[in-house]
Protein backbone atom coordinates (compact mmCIF):
# COMPACT_ATOMS: atom_id res chain seq x y z
CA UNK A 1 0.00 0.00 0.00
CA UNK A 2 2.79 2.23 0.84
CA UNK A 3 4.00 1.66 -3.26
CA UNK A 4 0.92 3.53 -4.33
CA UNK A 5 1.18 6.72 -5.78
CA UNK A 6 -1.51 7.18 -8.08
CA UNK A 7 -4.85 9.37 -7.39
CA UNK A 8 -7.05 6.38 -8.17
CA UNK A 9 -8.07 4.40 -5.26
CA UNK A 10 -5.78 1.51 -4.84
CA UNK A 11 -7.23 -1.60 -5.46
CA UNK A 12 -8.91 -2.98 -2.51
CA UNK A 13 -11.23 -6.52 -3.58
CA UNK A 14 -14.43 -5.84 -2.72
CA UNK A 15 -14.22 -9.44 -0.87
CA UNK A 16 -12.38 -8.16 1.65
CA UNK A 17 -14.08 -5.41 2.39
CA UNK A 18 -17.03 -7.57 3.05
CA UNK A 19 -14.84 -10.05 5.15
CA UNK A 20 -13.75 -6.97 7.44
CA UNK A 21 -17.61 -5.42 7.94
CA UNK A 22 -19.13 -8.85 8.13
CA UNK A 23 -16.39 -10.04 10.47
CA UNK A 24 -16.60 -7.12 12.98
CA UNK A 25 -20.37 -7.14 12.04
CA UNK A 26 -20.61 -10.60 13.76
CA UNK A 27 -18.49 -10.12 16.60
CA UNK A 28 -19.90 -6.80 17.85
CA UNK A 29 -23.88 -8.99 17.33
CA UNK A 30 -22.14 -11.30 19.86
CA UNK A 31 -21.03 -8.44 21.99
CA UNK A 32 -24.39 -7.03 22.19
CA UNK A 33 -26.23 -10.49 22.45
CA UNK A 34 -23.83 -11.56 25.19
CA UNK A 35 -24.41 -8.39 27.41
CA UNK A 36 -28.00 -8.01 26.66
CA UNK A 37 -28.27 -11.95 28.09
CA UNK A 38 -26.16 -10.94 31.16
CA UNK A 39 -28.25 -7.94 31.49
CA UNK A 40 -31.90 -8.73 31.09
CA UNK A 41 -33.00 -10.20 33.66
CA UNK A 42 -31.38 -7.72 36.46
CA UNK A 43 -33.63 -4.88 34.32
CA UNK A 44 -36.08 -6.93 34.64
CA UNK A 45 -36.08 -7.08 38.49
CA UNK A 46 -35.21 -3.48 38.74
CA UNK A 47 -38.39 -2.54 36.85
CA UNK A 48 -40.56 -4.82 38.86
CA UNK A 49 -38.64 -3.71 42.10
CA UNK A 50 -39.56 0.46 41.14
CA UNK A 51 -43.35 -0.57 40.54
CA UNK A 52 -43.51 -2.11 44.16
CA UNK A 53 -42.15 0.30 45.68
CA UNK A 54 -44.36 3.02 43.81
CA UNK A 55 -47.17 0.72 44.67
CA UNK A 56 -46.53 0.88 49.00
CA UNK A 57 -45.82 4.60 48.06
CA UNK A 58 -49.24 5.10 46.92
CA UNK A 59 -50.84 2.75 49.73
CA UNK A 60 -49.63 3.67 52.98
CA UNK A 61 -49.38 0.27 55.04
CA UNK A 62 -49.55 -2.27 52.52
CA UNK A 63 -45.92 -4.74 52.37
CA UNK A 64 -46.52 -6.73 49.62
CA UNK A 65 -48.57 -6.59 46.03
CA UNK A 66 -50.01 -9.12 43.68
CA UNK A 67 -50.56 -7.77 39.94
CA UNK A 68 -54.49 -8.48 38.21
CA UNK A 69 -55.37 -8.14 34.80
CA UNK A 70 -58.91 -6.92 34.21
CA UNK A 71 -61.09 -9.39 32.31
CA UNK A 72 -64.61 -7.76 31.27
CA UNK A 73 -65.64 -6.50 34.22
CA UNK A 74 -63.87 -8.44 36.66
CA UNK A 75 -60.51 -8.61 37.96
CA UNK A 76 -57.90 -12.27 37.66
CA UNK A 77 -54.38 -12.32 39.30
CA UNK A 78 -51.90 -11.84 36.84
CA UNK A 79 -50.41 -15.51 35.95
CA UNK A 80 -47.05 -16.40 36.43
CA UNK A 81 -44.37 -16.20 34.11
CA UNK A 82 -46.63 -12.97 31.99
CA UNK A 83 -44.77 -10.67 30.47
CA UNK A 84 -43.48 -7.42 32.70
CA UNK A 85 -44.86 -5.36 30.16
CA UNK A 86 -49.08 -5.48 29.20
CA UNK A 87 -49.85 -6.53 26.01
CA UNK A 88 -52.11 -4.37 23.96
CA UNK A 89 -55.07 -3.14 24.76
CA UNK A 90 -54.20 -5.41 28.66
CA UNK A 91 -55.16 -3.38 31.78
CA UNK A 92 -53.54 -3.69 34.83
CA UNK A 93 -54.30 -2.57 38.61
CA UNK A 94 -51.58 -3.47 41.32
CA UNK A 95 -53.52 -4.54 44.59
CA UNK A 96 -51.48 -3.84 48.03
CA UNK A 97 -51.98 -6.28 51.31
CA UNK A 98 -50.88 -5.28 54.73
CA UNK A 99 -48.84 -7.46 56.82
CA UNK A 100 -51.67 -9.42 57.99
CA UNK A 101 -52.58 -10.02 54.79
CA UNK A 102 -55.78 -7.78 54.62
CA UNK A 103 -56.71 -5.48 51.47
CA UNK A 104 -55.31 -2.04 51.77
CA UNK A 105 -56.55 -0.94 48.04
CA UNK A 106 -55.55 -1.24 44.33
CA UNK A 107 -52.63 1.13 42.89
CA UNK A 108 -54.16 2.60 39.26
CA UNK A 109 -51.98 3.79 36.40
CA UNK A 110 -53.39 6.84 34.82
CA UNK A 111 -51.85 9.80 32.23
CA UNK A 112 -52.74 13.11 30.51
CA UNK A 113 -51.24 15.77 29.27
CA UNK A 114 -49.37 18.42 31.37
CA UNK A 115 -47.60 21.60 30.25
CA UNK A 116 -44.42 20.19 28.87
CA UNK A 117 -45.11 16.21 27.94
CA UNK A 118 -47.43 13.51 29.40
CA UNK A 119 -47.60 13.09 33.00
CA UNK A 120 -47.82 9.53 34.43
CA UNK A 121 -48.79 9.13 37.39
CA UNK A 122 -49.85 5.73 39.63
CA UNK A 123 -52.25 6.55 42.22
CA UNK A 124 -53.56 4.11 45.19
CA UNK A 125 -57.51 3.81 45.49
CA UNK A 126 -58.88 2.87 49.65
CA UNK A 127 -61.91 0.45 49.49
CA UNK A 128 -62.59 1.67 52.51
CA UNK A 129 -62.12 5.25 52.12
CA UNK A 130 -63.91 5.54 48.75
CA UNK A 131 -60.41 7.74 48.19
CA UNK A 132 -57.47 7.97 46.31
CA UNK A 133 -54.57 7.55 49.62
CA UNK A 134 -51.97 8.69 47.41
CA UNK A 135 -50.21 9.86 44.41
CA UNK A 136 -46.54 9.07 42.75
CA UNK A 137 -45.61 10.87 39.63
CA UNK A 138 -43.61 8.47 37.51
CA UNK A 139 -42.41 10.48 34.63
CA UNK A 140 -43.28 14.47 33.79
CA UNK A 141 -40.90 16.54 32.13
CA UNK A 142 -42.34 19.59 33.32
CA UNK A 143 -40.71 22.70 34.05
CA UNK A 144 -38.14 22.52 36.96
CA UNK A 145 -39.08 24.72 39.78
CA UNK A 146 -42.53 25.58 39.08
CA UNK A 147 -44.65 22.62 37.22
CA UNK A 148 -42.29 19.97 39.02
CA UNK A 149 -43.28 20.63 42.39
CA UNK A 150 -46.39 18.52 41.39
CA UNK A 151 -43.54 15.75 42.54
CA UNK A 152 -42.57 17.05 45.30
CA UNK A 153 -44.78 19.78 47.31
CA UNK A 154 -45.63 18.82 50.45
CA UNK A 155 -48.79 20.94 51.06
CA UNK A 156 -49.81 19.59 47.16
CA UNK A 157 -49.15 15.96 48.13
CA UNK A 158 -51.37 16.38 50.75
CA UNK A 159 -54.44 16.64 48.60
CA UNK A 160 -53.81 13.08 47.77
CA UNK A 161 -54.23 11.58 51.33
CA UNK A 162 -57.86 11.45 51.27
CA UNK A 163 -59.08 12.55 47.75
CA UNK A 164 -62.83 11.58 47.90
CA UNK A 165 -63.68 9.68 44.44
CA UNK A 166 -67.03 7.98 45.87
CA UNK A 167 -69.50 7.00 43.28
CA UNK A 168 -73.03 8.50 43.78
CA UNK A 169 -76.06 6.18 44.06
CA UNK A 170 -76.47 5.21 40.54
CA UNK A 171 -73.05 3.19 41.08
CA UNK A 172 -71.95 4.91 37.64
CA UNK A 173 -70.36 8.21 38.45
CA UNK A 174 -68.88 9.94 40.86
CA UNK A 175 -71.15 11.63 43.40
CA UNK A 176 -68.51 14.66 43.00
CA UNK A 177 -66.39 14.83 40.04
CA UNK A 178 -62.96 15.93 41.07
CA UNK A 179 -62.15 19.86 41.08
CA UNK A 180 -59.08 21.69 40.98
CA UNK A 181 -59.29 25.10 43.22
CA UNK A 182 -57.05 27.93 43.74
CA UNK A 183 -54.40 27.85 46.04
CA UNK A 184 -56.02 28.25 49.88
CA UNK A 185 -59.69 27.81 49.13
CA UNK A 186 -59.73 23.74 49.21
CA UNK A 187 -62.97 23.32 51.24
CA UNK A 188 -64.34 19.67 50.44
CA UNK A 189 -62.33 16.30 50.12
CA UNK A 190 -63.11 16.23 46.34
CA UNK A 191 -60.86 19.13 45.62
CA UNK A 192 -57.53 19.28 45.12
CA UNK A 193 -55.71 22.77 46.09
CA UNK A 194 -53.30 24.26 43.10
CA UNK A 195 -49.79 25.34 43.24
CA UNK A 196 -49.57 28.74 43.21
CA UNK A 197 -47.12 29.19 39.87
CA UNK A 198 -48.02 25.90 38.51
CA UNK A 199 -51.78 26.12 37.76
CA UNK A 200 -51.43 23.89 34.53
CA UNK A 201 -49.92 21.52 35.93
CA UNK A 202 -51.86 20.93 39.00
CA UNK A 203 -55.13 21.14 36.64
CA UNK A 204 -53.23 18.52 34.12
CA UNK A 205 -52.67 16.12 37.47
CA UNK A 206 -56.90 16.84 38.37
CA UNK A 207 -57.72 16.29 34.69
CA UNK A 208 -56.12 12.88 34.03
CA UNK A 209 -57.41 11.74 37.81
CA UNK A 210 -61.22 13.01 36.93
CA UNK A 211 -60.58 10.99 33.73
CA UNK A 212 -58.90 8.05 34.92
CA UNK A 213 -61.57 7.52 37.91
CA UNK A 214 -64.49 8.43 36.15
CA UNK A 215 -62.81 5.35 34.30
CA UNK A 216 -62.10 2.69 36.94
CA UNK A 217 -64.62 3.67 39.75
CA UNK A 218 -67.45 2.03 38.61
CA UNK A 219 -65.37 -1.45 37.75
CA UNK A 220 -63.12 -1.17 40.55
CA UNK A 221 -65.46 -0.44 43.18
CA UNK A 222 -67.35 -3.26 43.37
CA UNK A 223 -65.18 -5.97 42.21
CA UNK A 224 -63.29 -5.66 46.20
CA UNK A 225 -63.72 -9.19 46.52
CA UNK A 226 -61.70 -10.17 43.43
CA UNK A 227 -58.43 -8.32 44.96
CA UNK A 228 -59.54 -10.69 48.66
CA UNK A 229 -60.86 -13.76 47.56
CA UNK A 230 -57.48 -15.10 45.51
CA UNK A 231 -55.06 -14.30 48.80
CA UNK B 1 3.72 23.20 26.71
CA UNK B 2 6.11 20.36 28.72
CA UNK B 3 4.68 17.47 30.46
CA UNK B 4 5.70 17.22 34.17
CA UNK B 5 5.84 13.77 33.93
CA UNK B 6 9.22 11.71 34.39
CA UNK B 7 8.20 8.71 33.34
CA UNK B 8 10.31 6.17 31.53
CA UNK B 9 7.85 7.13 27.67
CA UNK B 10 7.21 10.80 28.21
CA UNK B 11 5.11 10.53 24.87
CA UNK B 12 2.71 7.94 26.41
CA UNK B 13 2.23 10.18 29.55
CA UNK B 14 1.57 12.84 26.93
CA UNK B 15 -1.30 10.84 24.97
CA UNK B 16 -2.69 10.78 28.47
CA UNK B 17 -2.12 14.39 29.72
CA UNK B 18 -3.10 16.19 26.53
CA UNK B 19 -6.91 14.90 26.26
CA UNK B 20 -7.12 16.29 30.49
CA UNK B 21 -5.66 19.43 29.89
CA UNK B 22 -3.94 20.70 26.33
CA UNK B 23 -6.48 19.45 24.39
CA UNK B 24 -9.40 19.21 26.81
CA UNK B 25 -12.31 18.30 23.94
CA UNK B 26 -14.99 20.10 25.86
CA UNK B 27 -12.62 23.65 26.97
CA UNK B 28 -10.24 23.20 24.09
CA UNK B 29 -11.43 21.28 21.11
CA UNK B 30 -15.41 22.20 21.75
CA UNK B 31 -16.58 18.72 20.79
CA UNK B 32 -19.40 17.00 22.10
CA UNK B 33 -21.58 20.32 22.91
CA UNK B 34 -24.73 18.31 22.78
CA UNK B 35 -24.40 16.37 25.82
CA UNK B 36 -22.22 18.79 27.71
CA UNK B 37 -25.12 21.26 27.94
CA UNK B 38 -27.85 18.88 27.49
CA UNK B 39 -27.16 16.48 30.81
CA UNK B 40 -25.10 18.71 32.92
CA UNK B 41 -27.72 20.26 35.29
CA UNK B 42 -26.79 17.69 38.23
CA UNK B 43 -23.28 16.41 39.09
CA UNK B 44 -24.57 13.17 39.15
CA UNK B 45 -26.20 13.57 35.55
CA UNK B 46 -22.42 15.22 34.47
CA UNK B 47 -20.63 12.15 36.06
CA UNK B 48 -22.39 9.52 34.98
CA UNK B 49 -22.39 10.31 31.48
CA UNK B 50 -18.86 11.61 31.62
CA UNK B 51 -18.00 8.14 32.85
CA UNK B 52 -20.02 6.23 30.21
CA UNK B 53 -18.62 8.39 26.97
CA UNK B 54 -15.59 7.44 28.67
CA UNK B 55 -15.47 3.93 28.16
CA UNK B 56 -16.88 3.99 24.86
CA UNK B 57 -14.10 6.01 23.57
CA UNK B 58 -11.44 3.91 25.74
CA UNK B 59 -13.15 0.62 24.73
CA UNK B 60 -13.54 1.99 20.89
CA UNK B 61 -9.95 3.44 20.69
CA UNK B 62 -8.99 -0.20 21.79
CA UNK B 63 -10.50 -2.59 19.05
CA UNK B 64 -9.95 0.30 16.38
CA UNK B 65 -5.91 0.16 16.92
CA UNK B 66 -6.30 -3.23 17.13
CA UNK B 67 -7.86 -3.94 13.78
CA UNK B 68 -6.32 -1.06 12.07
CA UNK B 69 -4.14 -2.81 10.01
CA UNK B 70 -7.17 -5.51 8.77
CA UNK B 71 -9.89 -2.89 7.47
CA UNK B 72 -9.64 -1.38 4.14
CA UNK B 73 -9.70 2.16 4.00
CA UNK B 74 -12.67 2.36 2.15
CA UNK B 75 -15.21 1.02 5.09
CA UNK B 76 -13.26 2.38 7.99
CA UNK B 77 -16.00 4.87 8.66
CA UNK B 78 -18.66 2.30 8.52
CA UNK B 79 -17.00 -0.09 10.64
CA UNK B 80 -15.67 2.78 13.49
CA UNK B 81 -19.42 3.63 13.81
CA UNK B 82 -20.10 -0.24 13.57
CA UNK B 83 -17.78 -0.49 16.73
CA UNK B 84 -18.60 2.65 18.97
CA UNK B 85 -22.25 1.62 18.47
CA UNK B 86 -21.74 -1.46 19.53
CA UNK B 87 -20.44 -0.28 22.85
CA UNK B 88 -22.81 2.44 23.48
CA UNK B 89 -25.52 -0.26 23.26
CA UNK B 90 -23.34 -2.14 25.76
CA UNK B 91 -23.61 1.16 28.04
CA UNK B 92 -27.34 1.52 27.61
CA UNK B 93 -27.81 -1.95 28.88
CA UNK B 94 -25.40 -1.63 31.72
CA UNK B 95 -26.68 1.39 32.76
CA UNK B 96 -30.25 0.36 33.00
CA UNK B 97 -28.87 -2.34 35.02
CA UNK B 98 -27.33 -0.38 37.45
CA UNK B 99 -29.91 2.42 38.03
CA UNK B 100 -33.08 3.04 36.18
CA UNK B 101 -33.57 6.33 37.46
CA UNK B 102 -30.15 7.31 35.86
CA UNK B 103 -30.99 5.94 32.78
CA UNK B 104 -34.10 7.86 32.66
CA UNK B 105 -32.60 11.07 33.78
CA UNK B 106 -30.24 10.30 31.36
CA UNK B 107 -32.74 9.62 28.70
CA UNK B 108 -31.91 9.73 24.57
CA UNK B 109 -28.29 11.03 25.62
CA UNK B 110 -26.76 8.27 26.32
CA UNK B 111 -28.02 6.17 22.64
CA UNK B 112 -26.64 9.83 20.94
CA UNK B 113 -23.26 8.73 22.79
CA UNK B 114 -22.96 7.42 19.07
CA UNK B 115 -22.89 10.77 17.38
CA UNK B 116 -20.64 12.25 20.11
CA UNK B 117 -18.31 13.53 17.63
CA UNK B 118 -14.79 13.07 20.02
CA UNK B 119 -15.28 9.45 19.52
CA UNK B 120 -15.20 9.27 16.05
CA UNK B 121 -12.65 11.93 16.04
CA UNK B 122 -10.16 10.10 18.30
CA UNK B 123 -11.11 6.70 16.27
CA UNK B 124 -10.41 8.38 12.78
CA UNK B 125 -7.21 10.77 14.23
CA UNK B 126 -5.89 8.51 16.43
CA UNK B 127 -6.25 4.84 17.20
CA UNK B 128 -6.50 3.92 13.66
CA UNK B 129 -2.55 4.67 13.30
CA UNK B 130 -1.37 4.25 16.43
CA UNK B 131 -0.70 1.47 18.63
CA UNK B 132 -3.08 -0.03 21.13
CA UNK B 133 -1.40 0.75 24.03
CA UNK B 134 -1.17 4.86 23.41
CA UNK B 135 -4.62 4.53 21.92
CA UNK B 136 -6.03 3.36 25.23
CA UNK B 137 -4.32 5.95 26.96
CA UNK B 138 -5.37 8.52 24.46
CA UNK B 139 -9.24 7.23 24.90
CA UNK B 140 -8.59 7.46 28.71
CA UNK B 141 -7.29 11.06 28.39
CA UNK B 142 -9.91 12.17 26.48
CA UNK B 143 -12.39 10.73 28.37
CA UNK B 144 -11.47 11.78 31.79
CA UNK B 145 -11.11 15.27 30.02
CA UNK B 146 -14.80 14.94 29.01
CA UNK B 147 -16.29 13.91 32.30
CA UNK B 148 -13.92 16.88 33.91
CA UNK B 149 -15.05 19.08 31.81
CA UNK B 150 -18.86 17.53 32.49
CA UNK B 151 -18.56 18.14 35.90
CA UNK B 152 -17.35 21.39 36.18
CA UNK B 153 -20.19 22.36 34.24
CA UNK B 154 -22.60 20.07 36.52
CA UNK B 155 -21.18 20.96 40.01
CA UNK B 156 -21.70 24.59 39.52
CA UNK B 157 -25.68 24.36 37.61
CA UNK B 158 -26.67 21.95 40.40
CA UNK B 159 -24.74 23.97 42.99
CA UNK B 160 -26.47 27.42 41.70
CA UNK B 161 -30.18 25.66 40.50
CA UNK B 162 -30.92 23.87 43.64
CA UNK B 163 -28.39 24.71 46.22
CA UNK B 164 -26.73 21.18 46.32
CA UNK B 165 -23.65 18.92 45.25
CA UNK B 166 -24.59 15.37 44.04
CA UNK B 167 -28.28 15.29 45.96
CA UNK B 168 -26.43 16.88 49.13
CA UNK B 169 -27.58 20.27 50.44
CA UNK B 170 -25.36 22.81 50.92
CA UNK B 171 -26.85 26.24 51.06
CA UNK B 172 -29.71 26.91 53.94
CA UNK B 173 -33.15 26.25 52.95
CA UNK B 174 -33.66 30.56 52.47
CA UNK B 175 -31.61 30.08 49.56
CA UNK B 176 -33.56 30.88 46.56
CA UNK B 177 -32.91 28.43 43.35
CA UNK B 178 -32.05 29.97 40.23
CA UNK B 179 -34.14 28.00 38.30
CA UNK B 180 -32.88 29.14 34.73
CA UNK B 181 -29.82 27.28 35.58
CA UNK B 182 -30.94 23.96 35.79
CA UNK B 183 -32.72 24.83 32.16
CA UNK B 184 -30.95 24.51 29.09
CA UNK B 185 -29.91 28.53 28.76
CA UNK B 186 -28.05 27.72 32.04
CA UNK B 187 -25.88 25.16 30.58
CA UNK B 188 -25.14 27.80 27.74
CA UNK B 189 -24.32 30.48 30.16
CA UNK B 190 -22.13 28.21 32.59
CA UNK B 191 -19.95 26.88 29.58
CA UNK B 192 -19.51 29.95 28.50
CA UNK B 193 -17.99 30.95 31.96
CA UNK B 194 -15.95 28.32 32.09
CA UNK B 195 -14.75 28.78 28.62
CA UNK B 196 -14.08 32.31 30.06
CA UNK B 197 -11.41 30.91 32.99
CA UNK B 198 -10.24 28.20 31.09
CA UNK B 199 -8.85 30.58 28.08
CA UNK B 200 -7.69 33.59 30.74
CA UNK B 201 -5.68 30.58 32.54
CA UNK B 202 -4.37 29.67 29.07
CA UNK B 203 -3.70 33.14 28.41
CA UNK B 204 -1.98 33.76 31.70
CA UNK B 205 0.63 30.58 31.50
CA UNK B 206 1.61 31.37 27.37
CA UNK B 207 2.17 35.13 28.79
CA UNK B 208 4.18 34.53 32.12
CA UNK B 209 6.18 31.62 30.05
CA UNK B 210 7.03 34.30 27.32
CA UNK B 211 7.01 31.80 24.80
CA UNK B 212 6.40 32.73 20.72
CA UNK B 213 3.93 30.35 20.59
CA UNK B 214 0.41 31.34 20.44
CA UNK B 215 -2.18 29.61 22.65
CA UNK B 216 -4.71 29.05 19.80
Amino acid sequence: MSEMTTLAPPEVPTWRMYRAMVGIGLLCGLLIVSVFQLTTPIIAKNRAEALQKAVFEVLPGAASSKTFVREGDRFVPLPDGASDSPGVGEERVYAGYDQGGALVGVAIEAEGMGYADVIKVLYGYGFDQSAIVGLKVLESKETPGLGDKIEKDPAFRENFQALDVSLDGSGKAASHPIEVVPHGTKTSPWQIDAITGATISSKAIGGLLGKSTAYWMPILAPRRGDFEESR
Amino acid sequence: MTTAGSQSDPRTTDEFIKGLWRDNPVFVQVLGMCPVLAVTNTARNALAMGLATMFVLVMSNIVVSSIRNFIPKQVRIATFILVIATFVTIVDYVIQAISLDLHKALGAFISLIVVNCVILGRAEAFASKNKIVPSALDGLGMGLGFTFALLCLGVVRELLGSGAIFGVHVFPDRYQDWVIMILPSGGFFTLGAWLLVFNAIKKRKANAAGTAKEAA
